[in-house]
This record gives structure tokens, sequence and C-alpha cells, in this order.
């Protein structure tokens, strides 16, 4: 008797609790879990490198440039944007950023200032243009685009590696992971590390995360991603709140091509080419919408990482050119938007 | 300003391209008070009211309030939120995808932070004072159209304001729901807070209201205190006529009286359509013209809506010469020879970009199917003729039909429908925004139609439109059919003491 009215109130709790799921919260859901099926998946199937933490650390490293400015796109995109100029900023960072440590001979810190300035003034300009006289965002950053190509090959048409020596230490600074090394075959121990960019790339995961969820800016962004009128006629400064979420995009762009620029160590006009759209593609894996409102910086992250998997999944197998990933992707990115597709149609019904 | 207005609008005028929306309206607010703003649609109720919460900048005029010594600026909804005015939309304006209790304080108070646990006590405390079924961390989504309806009330509410604006709240609540919230209004009252309450059920305004304001075509009609202002006079404000031309004898020798032994070319039993008309009867005999009245948005079109399978049927038979058919879209009904003339000819009709000879052949085009198409020869062959036939004045049949004026453009989707030789013709305004002219040779033809045996179902704003065409009027009310009105008993003054309907004095 007892343990019925226990089982009962328990299974009420069960459904108390999955009425709490939305829909947001669901798509996040199964990101992670197909995520960690396909690395686990990996682990058991191709075992070699997928055992050792260090793999998912250098996918990390890999890939802290593209974190951040998948950050960003989900940003724009959940105020219901686009920003597809955030590849040509992170090429143009990287190349005014070498020019002015090997040429100018400037410092660090000032390079660094340099990265900023670029994303602040791309993201003033377009936001600007995007939010206070409403032209579409895609035609925006798609000129914008086009403008960062060009003017990487103007600052500098060769790409070349960078010899700075205070640069070149900063770009070699390993930080131990410790306890999570593995033993090589010769048997000995070796660390396993991460470098700056993944630090960076952590904050800016977390301190986005944060904003999001609980800040009034976040639920503003998420406001006027999911209604713009219903979010002026609620006394939002709906075009305050676009602006600020395209500013924030191309100065994470900024942030990412100096992070992107220490990983690669080198100024080239073909960098980071195609970057926003896997920075588009993670968001939406990561269960951002296109039509905006919904979305999740975890998501993205986790987003990242799975497109990542896949590519590393498809090289250790043995299909290493190229189209293979570009096919596997093309293959999830499907899967991701029929899943969005039936649980929001779902909804409706 | 008066000593006791909270709230004084004055010599307000908002232009639109090519449409004056408003023009020198006052509008005059006390404390404690509950304001009707009445008028038809398209009077300039909402936009009063959007130049009020600063959606709409207004072109000229002032704007008063209490404790401002000097006209108040408001060039965003932010701005009249900080002032004290909080509103309530006809449409729901909330966020779908935040939580209840987001939904209630977003966009209110300074600073970045938020105390995440106060604002859910907090909201928690409201939803419940009000009987709301919605917890304060509910996703918005996931709430029924009503509750999200209370929601956007609760919030309101909670704004310390002096001037609560409820633009037509209830059209989504219950009766139980509606009398929650007049409860409520009445409380406010009580506190001194001016209310402006905009609806198109009179009986709520008779229920709760103190004053009346009536606007026409963007015009200030009146002021009036409740008890002072029946009904019927009411209505007669709202349509521009006053009770004494209402009396006006219809013209007799137009009118066509359909033969009572014929048979019921449609037949509609218990129709219902989710844009929500409540279930009506209807019926029309071979040769008969018979019409809808009431005011704007009672639901006149929705009805004919429902018949041609234009919105979505949710329940109801419909009869085609005593057969039973299904009509679940317009082709079907097309099928059935029901022709539909649109009442937006902008929105549902024209074809801007293409030729008036493509937007003439366009539903035959559809019912032959098109994998036959007309040649151009063909095509321009009957184009033609429709146009010597209705008199269509345009350059010639290659001409975009966007570039004609808006009573030749009529014609045109006329001469489309009736191009499909249709059994039955429903006309949802024909005669809108065209010249006298063209609207007396619309009335003509449809006389003449019905007398060469087509039943056609004939609605337009102006009553005395209809009783010169129309053998038989259904009157609307609220979305639900209240009467009907035939043969001798048609008078203006019939139509307008059924269509306020309660005390008719």
């Amino acid at each position: 008797m007892a343990l019925s009215t226990k089982k009962s109130a328990a299974a009420g709790q069960v459904q108390k609790k999955r009425k709490k799921i939305t829909d947001a919260n669901l798509l996040l859901i199964i990101t992670i879990a197909i995520f960690l099926i396909m690395y686990i998946g990996a682990m058991i199937f191709l075992g070699g490198g997928f055992l050792n933490a260090q793999n998912l650390f250098n996918i990390l490293m890999q890939q802290s440039a593209l974190i951040i400015t998948a950050c960003g796109m989900s940003l724009v995109m959940i105020t219901g944007g686009i920003d597809i100029s955030v590849g040509g900023v992170v090429a143009l960072v990287c190349m005014s950023c070498a020019v002015s440590l090997d040429y100018m001979h400037w410092n660090v810190p000032m390079s660094i200032l340099l990265a900023l300035g670029i994303g602040l003034a791309y993201g003033i300009v377009q936001g600007f243009l995007v939010a206070y006289l409403e032209i579409q965002p895609f035609i925006i950053s798609l000129a914008g685009m086009f403008f960062a190509r060009g003017m990487t090959t103007i600052v500098h048409t060769e790409p070349f590696n960078v010899e700075n020596e205070a640069f070149t230490a900063l770009k070699n600074t390993r930080i131990i992971v410790p306890g999570m090394g593995n033993v090589n075959r010769l048997g000995n121990y070796i660390d396993a590390y991460i470098n700056i960019g993944v630090i960076v790339a952590l904050i800016v995961v977390v301190g986005l995360f944060v904003m999001l969820r609980w800040t009034k800016l976040g639920r503003s962004f998420y406001a006027v991603g999911g209604n713009r009128q219903s979010a002026l006629m609620l006394g939002i400064n709906v075009r305050r709140t676009r602006f600020i979420a395209h500013l924030m995009c191309s100065v994470l762009a900024g942030i990412a091509g100096y992070v992107y620029f220490l990983y690669v160590g080198s100024g080239s006009a073909s960098h980071a080419s195609g970057m926003e759209m896997d920075a588009i593609a993670s968001s939406i894996i990561g269960g951002t919408l296109l039509t905006g409102g919904v979305g999740n910086i975890i998501g993205t992250f986790v987003g990242v990482l799975s497109l990542s998997t896949i590519q590393n999944i498809v090289s250790s197998v043995g299909l290493d050119e190229a189209w293979w990933t570009g096919i596997t992707v093309a293959a999830m990115l499907c899967l991701f938007l029929v899943i969005q597709s039936v649980i929001t149609s779902r909804k409706r019904d | 300003m008066k000593e006791k207005s909270v709230l004084e609008m004055r010599g307000i005028c908002k232009y639109f391209p090519g449409v004056r929306a408003l023009q020198n309206v006052d509008f005059t607010l006390c404390e404690g008070e509950i304001h009707a703003l009445m008028g038809e649609n398209g009077a300039g109720k909402s936009t009063l009211i959007k130049v009020l919460t600063g959606v709409y900048e207004k072109d000229e005029g002032q704007i008063f309030l209490k404790g401002l010594d000097k006209p108040a600026a408001i060039h965003s909804p932010q701005d009249a939120q900080n002032l004290g005015i909080s509103t309530v939309y006809q449409e729901i304006t909330l966020c779908p995808n935040l939580t209840v209790a987001e939904n209630m304080y977003i966009g209110r108070g300074k600073g970045i932070g938020t105390n995440w646990k106060k604002m859910n006590r907090d909201a928690a405390k409201i939803l419940k004072s009000l009987d709301i079924p919605a917890e304060a961390t509910q996703q918005l989504s996931s709430c029924s159209i009503a509750v999200q309806q209370m929601v956007a009330i609760a919030r309101a509410v909670d704004m310390e304001c002096k001037v609560l604006i409820l633009d037509e709240p209830t059209s989504s609540l219950d009766d139980n729901e509606v009398e929650k919230l007049f409860g409520l209004m009445r409380d406010l009252k009580a506190k001194g807070v001016g209310i402006i309450f905009v609806t198109h059920f009179l009986d709520q305004v008779y229920a709760v209201c103190d004053k009346i304001t009536v606007l026409r075509d963007g015009q200030l009609v009146g002021e009036y205190e409740i008890e002072k202002l029946p009904r019927v006079q009411l209505v007669a404000k709202m349509l521009g006529k006053e009770l004494d031309d209402m009396s006006e004898i219809r013209d007799e020798s137009l009118a066509y009286h359909a033969a009572d032994e014929s048979e019921n070319v449609i037949e509609a039993e218990g129709l219902q359509s989710d844009a929500g008309i409540k279930p009506f009867n209807f019926h029309i005999k071979k040769g008969e013209v018979n019409g809808f009245a009431g005011l704007l948005g009672s639901g006149r079109s929705e009805c004919v809506r429902a018949i041609f399978g234009a919105d979505h049927v949710t329940a109801g038979t419909v009869k085609v010469k005593g057969k039973k058919v299904k009509i679940s879209k317009p082709i079907d009904a097309m099928k059935q020879g029901i022709a539909y003339l649109p009442e937006d000819r902008k929105v549902d009709g024209i074809v801007g970009d293409l030729s008036v000879r493509d937007n003439i052949i366009l539903a035959q085009q559809v019912l032959r199917g098109f994998f036959r198409p007309y040649s151009k020869a063909e095509a321009n062959k009957i184009a033609e003729e429709y146009i010597k036939l209705l008199d269509i004045k345009t350059a010639s049949t290659d001409t975009p039909i966007k570039s004609l004026s808006g009573g030749n453009q009529q014609k045109v989707i006329l001469a489309r429908w009736l191009l499909t030789h249709p059994d039955y013709l429903i006309l949802d305004e024909p005669t809108r925004g065209i010249d006298v002219g063209t609207k007396v040779e619309i009335q003509k033809l449809v006389l003449k139609l019905a007398s060469e045996g087509m039943s056609v179902t004939f609605i337009s704003s102006e009553t005395d439109e209809m009783l010169r065409t129309c053998s038989r009027l259904i009157i609307m009310r609220d979305r639900k059919v209240v009467g009907e009105i035939s043969g001798n008993e048609l008078s203006q003054s019939s139509i307008m003491s059924t269509i306020a309907g309660g005390d008719t004095e």
C-alpha cells in the first residue's frame, strides 16, 4: 500500500518534470545525446586516439576559434538575424595582426587591441545598418564578408608565418591538464595539454551562457527573436537590442580571429574560409532556430564539437577526402533540421 | 486640463499614405472611469490607441497627462509605460518563447541584473490573485490563448498605471474569464485608475462602462454618458445614420423577389469555421439575392468565407442543390459552381502584375486544369468580351491590372467569376472604394444576374445599397446570426434595431 502511493507520487513528479521540458531544452538534449553517442561509439569501434583525453583537447584546440564565432553567430540568430561576415573578419584579423607584428614591429598587446578594434568597427557599422536602418542582415554581412576578404589581400597578398618572438612564445604556451595524460608506446607518461585559445573559448561560452540565461539583455535577445513586434510593445528597445547582438557577434569574431591567429601563427587570405558556414551549421546543430527566439550557447558548443568529431571520425576511418566530411555534415544537418521541424510542428497540432 | 481628468488628447491627427486615419480627434479620460471607445473597424480606434501608446507617432495634436505640466512626449511604447500608460492589445503581444513571469516583467525597470527568484515569486502571487491557471516558470507558448491574454492583462495591471488601455481584450476569453476581467476593472476603477475599453461587444460596453466616445472614419462623433445613449442610438452613431433618416422607404422598383417555391441552391447547416463565427444556418434559393448585414467585424465575411471554404470549416454541412458536398478549400466550392468575390481585392483578389486578360481567365483556367491552357487568342477573345460586357476601362487586355482604377479592378475580378458561370455568386463588399456610378452599375448587374436565375449573396457596409438589391437580409452581431429580415419588413430602422439587439427604445 505504502509502496504503491510512493510509486504514484513518484510518477506524478515525473509527469510534472516532463511537462517542464520545453522545445528548446528538448533540442539541446537531443544534440548532446547525439554527440555523446557519436563520441562513445568512436571510442568503442575506432579506439586508438579516441580513447585518449588528448584527442578531445585537440578538437578543442583546433576549433576554439570556431567555438567563439559560433557563439557570436548564435547570439545574432537568437535575435532573428544572421552574420556571414565572421569568417572574413577572422581572416582580416589574422592578416592585420601578422603584418602589425612582423612588419610594423608592434608588440603583442597592441596586436590584440588591433584585433578587438577590427571586430568593434565591424560590429558598429553592421549593427547600425541592420538595427537602425533596418537593412536585411544577410545582405549587409554578405557585403561585409566581401569587404573583409578584399581588405585581407590589400593588407598583404602573400601568406606568411609570423616570427615575432613574444608571439611565438604565446602561441606555444601549453597549459597542462593534470591527471588526463596517457602513456605512449615507449612507456613514457605524456601530460595532456590545451592552449590559451581553449581557455578563451571556454570563458566566452560560460560568459555568454550566463548572459543569455540570466540577464535582462539576454532575455531581450530571446524576446526580440521570438516576436519583434511584441517585444516592442513590451517596452524593449528593439533597435538597441539588435545593434548589441550584431556588435557582440563582430567583436567575438575579432577575438576568434586572434585565437585562430594564435593557433595557426600566420596570415593568409584563405584563412577561415567557410568558417561562417561552419558557425551557422554548429548553431543549428546546437538547436538554434534560424527564425530566431530559440537557441542555447551550450548547444552551440556541443554543435561545434559534434561537427569536428564527425570530421575526426571520417578521417580516422580512412575516408580522408574532404567531400566525405562535407557529405556527413550535410546528412547531420538534414537530420537536425528534420528533428527541429518535427518538434516545432508537433506543438501546433 | 480639467481637474479630474488623467488624460486629455487634443486635436490628434494621424496620416498614413493616402489615408487620414485620425482627424482632429479629442479624447478625455477621468480618474476612476471606464470609458468605452467605439466605432466600426477602420474607424480609427486602434490608431488612436497606438498613438497614445507610442507605437505610432502622431502627426498633429497634443497629449496631456495628469501630473505633467507640459504635453507628454510619447515616442515609443517604453515612453508610454514610463508615463504610467499600460496596454493590453487586441492581438496578443507577448513573446511565446519566454516564460510567463519573464513576459510579465521584461522591458520594465532599469539595470541589467534581475532577481529571478523574486520575479518568479511575485509573478506567481499575481497569477494566483487573478486566478490565472498558469505557472510563473512555464513557457508562454504552452498556455492556451485565453491564458496568454490573461497574462497580458496581469502584466498591464501589475504596472503602477494611471491609464489602463484594454484594446479588445475579451475576444478570446470565455464568459467566466470576461466576468473576472470585469471584476478586476471595477477594482482598478475604485482605485482611481482611468480605463479605456475598446470592444465590439455592445453588451460588455453596457455592463461596465461609464462613458462612450464614438469614432467614425477617423473623426470624433461625440462623447456620451452611458445612460443617455441607448443601444440603437449608439449603433446609429457608429454607422453614421441619424434615426430620422432611417425610416427612408426602400426603392421597390429595383428589388427583385425570388419565387418562393424554387429550390434551395445552397443550404448550410450548423456551419462553423476557425475564423471564430458561431454555428449558423443558411440557405439561398434560385434567383434570390440575399445579404449579410451587421457592423464591420460582426462576422459577415467569415460566414461566406466558410461557405466558400476559404477559412477552415470545423463543423456543419453544406448542400448544393439538395446534394450534400464536402467543401474544404475554395477549389471544391468552385467545382460546385460557387464563386466568391473577396472583400479585400488587393489581398485576395487581384494579381497586380498580371495583365487584365490573365486576371480574367485565372479562375476558369484553374477549373479547366493547368494542362489545358487557353491560347492567347482565345484568352484575348474572352477578355475582350467581358471588358465590353462590364464596360471595363482599360487601355488593352495586356495592361497590368494594378494600373487600373479601383472600380475597374473590381469589375475585372467580377468578370473572372462570371466567366466560371457560377450558380451561386458571393459578392463581399463589391462596391467598396469605387465611385457612385459604378456602384449603381454593379447593383443593376446583380439584379440582372438574379433575374437570369443566378443566386447572389450581396454584402455591403452601406445598408441602403443592400436594401435596394437584397430581398432578404441575415443580421449578424458579435459573430453570431441574430435575425433575418425579409420582404416588406426590410427597412433601415428594422436592421438597426436588430443589430443593436437588447433594448430597442
